[in-house]
C-alpha cells in the first residue's frame, strides 16, 4: 500500500461520506414517499462503493461477500417498498 | 515508487467517486421524483462499476487473485438498478406524485386516465 493510494482512498471515503449525508437529508425531508425510497436506495448503492474503497484501503479480501450482500438486500428492499407503496400489500396474487 | 497500476486504480476510484457524488448532488437538487430517479439510477450505477473495477484490479495485481464476487457485484448492480428505478417510478406515478412545474409534457396522462375510467366502467 503506497502513500499515494492511501491518500486517494481517504479522499474517496470523505466524498462518499458527504454524499451519504446529502442523501440522508433528502430521505428525511423528501416531499413524497417515493423520494425517500429513491434516497434510501441510493444510500445502499453508496454503501457498496464505500465498502469497495474500504476493502482497497485495508488491503483485505474479506469484504467481497459484503459487497454482494448489500447489493442484494438493497434491491429486495427497494422492490418490496415500491410494491407496498403501489398496492398496499407486498405479496399479492392478482394478475395486474 | 509509484507504479502504473496504482495510477490506473486511483483514476478509476476518482471517476467512480465523482459519479457517486454527482448522483447524490442530483438527488439533492432536482425538482421532482422522476428527474431524481434519472440522476440516481444512471450515475450511481456507473460510479459503483468504477469503484468495484478498481477493487478488482487492485486484488488482481496486489494479491494475484481473480475475485469473481466483485465481477458478480458489478453485474448485479448493473442489472438491478434499472429494475428498481422502474418499480419506484411506476409506484410514484400510480400513487399520483405530481410532476414539477417546469416539466412540459406528460404523455402517460391521457392513456392512464382512459384505462382507469375503463376499469371503473367494467366495475359498474
Amino acid at each position: 500500500m503506497s502513500p499515494f493510494l492511501n491518500t486517494v482512498t481517504w479522499i474517496c471515503l470523505i466524498v462518499n461520506a458527504i454524499s451519504i449525508a446529502m442523501l440522508l437529508y433528502r430521505a428525511i425531508k423528501g416531499p413524497s414517499n417515493p423520494d425517500r425510497v429513491v434516497a434510501i436506495d441510493t444510500i445502499g448503492i453508496n454503501l457498496i462503493s464505500m465498502t469497495g474503497i474500504i476493502a482497497i484501503h485495508l488491503n483485505t479480501t474479506q469484504l467481497n461477500d459484503i459487497i454482494l450482500l448489500i447489493g442484494i438486500l438493497t434491491f429486495i428492499a427497494t422492490v418490496a417498498i415500491a410494491k407496498f407503496l403501489e398496492k398496499g400489500v407486498i405479496i399479492d396474487r392478482s394478475r395486474d | 515508487m509509484l507504479s502504473l497500476i496504482e495510477v490506473v486504480i486511483s483514476i478509476l476510484l476518482l471517476i467512480g467517486t465523482f459519479f457517486v457524488f454527482s448522483s447524490s448532488l442530483g438527488l439533492l437538487r432536482f425538482p421532482d421524483v422522476y428527474s431524481r430517479l434519472h440522476a440516481a439510477t444512471k450515475s450511481a450505477t456507473l460510479g459503483v462499476a468504477g469503484v468495484l473495477l478498481a477493487a478488482f484490479l487492485f486484488f488482481l495485481f496486489d494479491e494475484d487473485m481473480v475475485s469473481g464476487k466483485l465481477i458478480l457485484g458489478i453485474l448485479f448492480v448493473l442489472l438491478t438498478a434499472p429494475v428498481s428505478g422502474h418499480m419506484i417510478s411506476r409506484a410514484a406515478y400510480r400513487t399520483g406524485v405530481p410532476l414539477s412545474d417546469r416539466s412540459i409534457k406528460d404523455e402517460l396522462h391521457d392513456i392512464y386516465n382512459e384505462k382507469k375510467m375503463d376499469q371503473n366502467d367494467s366495475m359498474d
